[in-house]
């Protein structure tokens, strides 16, 4: 059936007609044109589909379109500002953490999600925090340095190297 | 700035900004306006006579818009690149689980879904084969009835010297039979594209492949068209690493476009459908023997590999035949028995994937040489000193090394590495319950094509009229960052801002045939390619500078970034100007390369053989948790030689992303079947390294110079994979005192392994 859902996306209101059971990531991607926010799976097992659910890291491929409702999304499109990437974003692009690039909108999702939890975290932390977005392509050293980077960014550091 | 003439060189890479903000759009991307789902009907069993398939349900399913089987494909509906046996619908048998007898298309994702179900089909279940060793025997049932060696796909042979007599002069002979599992590609984007016949007729696909042109040739064949009716678009892919080096989507979605009256088609396997359907590393059982002197020079190498196709020839034949060829590893044999058997079974779709049979014999080859060492006596790196190959010497096939063979430095860099020398005291400080080792693996890896193949790429580099500079790949980018490469090598020699500049990815309307992403080739190939056509440019733009600055000789001008300047002075024309000059058709400079080869290996053995490759040593120190059997990776050195670095960043890039997925290949990827059924169906049962299985890895890079390759660069892309698992398995052998013979060394193998050792513990 179909029912009208309200949610703020990246900032603004929005407002879809859709059946409610139908998945967050379809209505992302379909109805809404963002198709920065990935499959991997379909089962919540890659990550790669992760967006921000009031500032919480959330899987849009097992989430319901009803389970948007009056919910703040911030998605991969919505993570940098005016034009500006977000420090995390600007991290894996320096540090080298980007390959085929197909999990990267998830991890660096992930990465803001975490960053937020745990501000200055170990390297230890951030494999932790991070395992459940899997890469193919990088092995995952990179991605870490980007993560270990962005937080001296985002705590104030300078440039973090 | 170019003092090092590296500068355009360096830097992030060009597509890294495209992908971290989401706006890269990938083939699964596309939502093309008004568009339809297809999907196929997977059979689901192993081997059967197709009896016939009932669409009639389907058919009248509300929202269904056509189901097509076999009648309804014009072309030879037979996909192949050697041997064009394998049906884009079946016609007749069935082979394996994940062949697709029918193709739905419908108006949306959940309508497919409830159609396919729709669809049934009679069968007459045929006995299985799934063994590739008792495939080759007597009385066994025949996949391809016409095949007149039985289940044997192909055989390849290479006899050198006088191995028996050889072996009978060893000091010291070791044997062993190892096994390698079948590995998932597992990309995070699963197979996916869409297709329409646009206004003039022509059939286009937007495929994530890394064949854009074979595609072409082979959809038009399978769907029966006029190959110039064919167009396909390679956009970037979200990862492949071989499972996209063919067709997966291409002639079904093509098929359901014939069909759809000019609306565009779109298809996207999830998960399991990929699973089910898509090549997977072949598997691997190999008989291995090695004999050497007592002061350890390797006299002689017996082998026979058996490699598993499953139903379709694509590549596997050529597969096995890299592993034959690299069965002796890097190391001077001069006397070997290598003997290869490619099979076909009811097993998954064997396929291509990063290494290309390499990481198979490898596994065998340095576990059978550490096998020596121990027998020997000596420490097994020397051992490998010992042996390397060197320019000059012949490789296990005869084959003259005459290119740059930086092995035996990379060897000596392991040796004198501190987590080498170090290992001992490392070891003895092993917690309780743990036990510590350190294991070595080396590996050779051929560039290109072999011999047979000719191993060419053309590039086309453009001056546009507005003065920039845009570079067609041939090549596509499967996330190994070989289009941002083009530009960077196009801007070095043009000395431009990559940045500035645009590349076009493949498309057979615009670009050039160059080969396939694939062979470690494509920087290599098609960056000599990219060099010869930006030269070509650089005299043209240089021409036409000199008439717009009025001087005569073209020596007096230099290209700087946006304009051509006169030498020495601040006189400069802008780019746009000089562009202004030139005949649109004189704007577009091509370049074109061939990888060297040798036409006297064509006797050595099938296709011939290579005669560029790269060489890396390798070790893995691990801990092996002797109560939960869970080995961990604690440290991980790559040195490798392929040649001069041209991007640091994306050089170690390679070297990660390969140890990760050799590390995954080692410890737990294997994709289980049984019966030809697929008992792995999803990443929750096919376990794939996270972030808390790869270790920090320490790549050191041997730069030897490869005069043939682009700036001295050799192949990065797949070299280094097959170290993983002999590292690895040395490494349990030096931490246990017992060896795993068949890898992943799940914590299961492992426990069993202890127990075997009785009162060792």
């Amino acid at each position: 059936m179909k029912r009208k859902i309200s949610f703020t996306l990246n900032g603004s209101p929005v407002v879809v007609e859709t059946d409610a059971a139908r998945r967050a990531v379809d209505v992302l991607r379909e109805d809404l044109g963002l198709t920065g926010t990935k499959e991997g799976c379909g089962s919540g097992e890659c990550g790669a589909c992760s967006i921000l659910v009031d500032d919480v890291v959330k899987l849009s491929c097992i989430m319901t379109a009803a389970q948007l409702e009056g919910r703040r999304i911030v998605t991969i499109e919505g993570v940098g500002q005016d034009g500006e990437l977000h420090p995390v974003q600007r991290s894996f692009v320096e540090r080298g953490a980007i390959q085929c690039g197909f999990c990267t909108p998830g991890m660096v999702i992930a990465a803001v999600g975490f960053l937020k939890e745990n501000p200055d975290p170990t390297r230890e932390e951030i494999r932790a925090g991070l395992s459940g977005n899997i890469c193919r392509c990088t092995g995952y050293e990179k991605i870490i340095d980007a993560v270990e980077d962005a937080a001296a960014k985002l705590r104030g550091g300078g440039s973090g190297g | 700035m170019r003092e090092d003439g590296r500068h355009f060189l360096q830097g992030p890479r060009l597509d890294a900004f495209s992908k971290v903000t989401g706006r890269e759009r990938y083939a699964a991307d596309e939502y093309p306006g008004e568009f339809l789902w297809a999907g196929a009907k997977r059979a689901f069993v192993p081997h059967a006579r197709l009896l016939a398939v009932h669409t009639d349900r389907a058919a009248a399913h509300p929202g269904v818009v056509r189901v097509l089987t076999s009648l309804d494909i014009a072309g030879s509906n037979r996909l192949g690149i050697v041997r064009n046996h394998q049906p884009v619908l079946v016609d007749e048998t069935i082979r394996h689980a994940g062949d697709a007898v029918a193709l739905v298309v419908a108006e949306s994702r959940e309508t497919l879904r409830e159609a396919l179900e729709l669809v049934t089909f009679d069968h007459e279940p045929l006995p299985g084969v799934f063994d590739p060793e008792q495939a080759l025997k007597e009385g066994v049932p025949r996949i391809h009835g016409d095949n007149e060696e039985g289940n044997l796909m192909r055989a390849v042979r290479v006899r050198r010297g006088d191995p028996d007599g050889a072996f009978r002069g060893c000091d010291v002979v070791v044997e062993g039979v190892f096994e390698t599992p079948r590995q998932e590609h597992a990309c995070l984007e699963t197979e996916a594209g869409w297709a329409r016949v646009d206004e003039a007729g022509v059939l286009v696909v937007v495929a994530s492949t890394q064949t854009p042109y074979r595609d072409r040739k082979e959809i038009a064949a399978a769907l029966g068209l006029d190959v110039n009716r064919v167009r396909v678009i390679a956009p970037y892919l979200g990862g492949a690493f071989g499972g996209k080096d063919g067709i997966t989507v291409q002639c079904l979605v093509g098929l359901a476009a014939l069909s759809a009256g000019g609306v565009s088609v779109k298809m996207w396997w999830d998960r399991r459908e990929s699973f089910l359907a898509s090549m997977k590393r072949l598997p691997a059982r190999m008989h291995y023997r090695l004999g050497a002197k007592k002061d350890g020079t390797f006299e002689a190498l017996s082998c026979r590999l058996y490699y598993d196709a499953g139903p379709y020839a694509g590549l596997a034949g050529e597969i096995m035949a890299m592993g034959v060829e690299h069965a002796g590893s890097a190391y001077r044999i001069p006397n070997v028995n290598i003997e290869g058997y490619c099979v076909y079974t009811n097993n998954a779709l064997g396929g291509p994937f990063r290494g290309f049979g390499v990481p198979q014999s490898t596994a065998g080859m340095e576990q059978v040489v550490d096998m020596a060492a121990e027998k020997l006596g000596m420490d097994p790196l020397e051992l490998r000193r010992v042996n390397a190959l060197g320019t000059g010497d012949r490789n296990c096939v005869g084959v003259e090394l005459k290119y740059s063979t930086g092995f035996s430095e990379c060897v000596d860099r392991l040796a004198d590495h501190p987590l080498w020398k170090e290992r001992e005291a490392w070891k003895a400080s092993a917690p309780p319950w743990k036990k510590r080792g350190c294991g070595v693996g080396c590996m050779a890896h051929a560039i290109g094509y072999p011999a047979l193949i000719p191993d060419e790429a053309n590039a086309r580099v453009e001056l546009t009229e507005s003065g920039t500079i845009r570079v067609y790949s041939g090549v596509s980018d499967m996330g190994q960052g070989n289009a941002g490469t083009y530009l960077r090598i196009a801007g070095e020699i043009l000395n431009q801002d990559p940045a500035t500049m645009e590349v076009i990815q493949p498309d057979t309307d615009h670009g050039l045939p160059s080969g396939t992403s694939s062979a470690s080739r494509t920087t290599y190939t098609f960056g000599n390619a990219v060099i010869r056509a930006a030269r070509s440019l650089k005299e043209v733009i240089l021409r036409s500078g000199a008439r717009c600055l009025e001087v005569e000789d073209i020596d007096s001008l230099e290209l700087v970034p946006g304009a051509v300047r006169i030498k020495g002075s601040g006189r400069k024309a802008a780019l746009r100007d000089v562009a202004a000059l030139i005949d649109a058709v004189d704007r577009s400079c091509k370049g074109y390369f061939r990888t060297p080869y040798d036409e006297s290996t064509l006797g050595i053995m099938y296709l011939g053989a290579h005669v560029l490759f790269s060489f890396g040593a390798h070790l893995a120190r691990i801990e092996v948790d002797t109560l939960t059997g869970r080995i961990d990776v604690v440290d991980y050195v790559a040195v490798t030689d392929a040649g001069r670095v041209l991007n640091r960043a994306q050089y170690d890039q390679q070297v990660q992303g390969s140890i990760a997925q050799g590390i995954g290949y080692a410890l737990m990827e294997d994709y289980v079947m049984k019966d030809g059924r697929h008992e792995t169906g999803d990443l929750a049962t096919y376990i794939i390294p996270t972030s808390l299985d790869v270790p920090d890895m320490v790549s050191i890079a041997v730069e030897t110079d490869e005069t043939t390759g682009p700036f001295g660069m050799k192949g990065i892309g797949e070299v280094v994979i097959s170290g993983c698992v002999p590292a690895i398995a040395n490494a349990f052998h030096d931490a246990c005192g017992v060896r795993i013979t068949r890898v992943p060394l799940t914590p299961e193998r492992v426990l069993s392994a202890l127990a075997g050792q009785g009162g060792k513990e």
